[in-house]
């Protein structure tokens, strides 16, 4: 909203992450760099086969939080935009859960700001997984290896 | 009043989405998490000090300490799993 070319966006239909990196990227000559990560639905975890995922999340709240993670990342580098669209509801193994797409002038930017973004998302944003296996629903723990990748950022001090 | 809200296992666990509680009865989160606790049962598990819980208050992430006032909104979840 401060920024426009700062979006996020929450939806149950299928992702199309090509079609949001022409979006960011568009008009733009400034950009000499896009990174873009595709979080996707594996048919394992925890050494069970999955067979669908639900995602839950806080209409509203998951918006804000989307939002005030790409600022920070504008705020800590020299970005020419970033784009989060994460998909809600059910969804079936190799279905692509969330894409974030950072553009900069230069690639060293977009490729910190990428893995900033996505680490913060994990450990910040709500949303919550369910999974359908044999045995089941099951929700799924958070990792201790998230709250490791999101607390390297809050120590690192590099951040011109 | 104040808006209490739960989400994924929480909701589930405990059968309730939402409620409304009187302002004034809690002025922190810490307080409301006391009344949660107290209440036996689903409620007594998953707000024992020991679980992880996260809280948000009017949908920013809050921590024990935020206060609480008439018309708040409040939020208790697990700790999250998207990406």
């Amino acid at each position: 909203m401060v920024d426009p070319v700062n979006y996020v966006h929450v939806q149950s239909e299928p992702l199309d992450p090509h079609r949001e990196v022409d979006q960011l990227r568009a008009d733009n000559p400034m950009i000499g760099a896009v990174v873009s990560f595709i979080g996707l639905m594996r048919d394992m975890n925890e050494g069970d086969k999955v067979d669908r995922l639900f995602l839950e999340h806080y209409p509203g709240m998951t918006e804000k939080a989307l939002l005030k993670i790409v600022e920070e990342a504008s705020r800590r580098w020299d970005l020419q935009g970033c784009r989060v669209v994460h998909r809600v509801g059910e969804m079936r193994p190799t279905d692509p859960i969330v894409v974030v797409v950072v553009a900069s002038s230069h690639r060293k930017e977009a490729f910190l700001g990428c893995e900033f973004v996505i680490d913060y998302l994990k450990t910040q944003a709500p949303f919550w997984k369910k999974e359908l296996t044999e045995g089941g629903e099951r929700w799924v723990d958070a990792r201790i290896s998230d709250d490791e990748a999101e607390e390297k950022w809050r120590s690192d001090s590099s951040d011109d | 009043m104040i808006e209490v809200r739960f989400f994924a296992r929480f909701r589930e666990e405990l059968g309730a989405d939402t409620e409304q509680l009187e302002a004034g009865r809690v002025n922190s989160v810490e307080d409301l998490l006391t009344d949660l606790r107290g209440r036996g049962g689903a409620w007594s598990r998953l707000f024992a000090e020991d679980q992880r819980v996260m809280a948000a208050v009017n949908q920013e992430v809050a921590d024990q300490s935020t206060p609480l006032k008439d018309g708040d909104e409040v939020a208790f979840f697990p700790p999250v799993t998207g990406g």
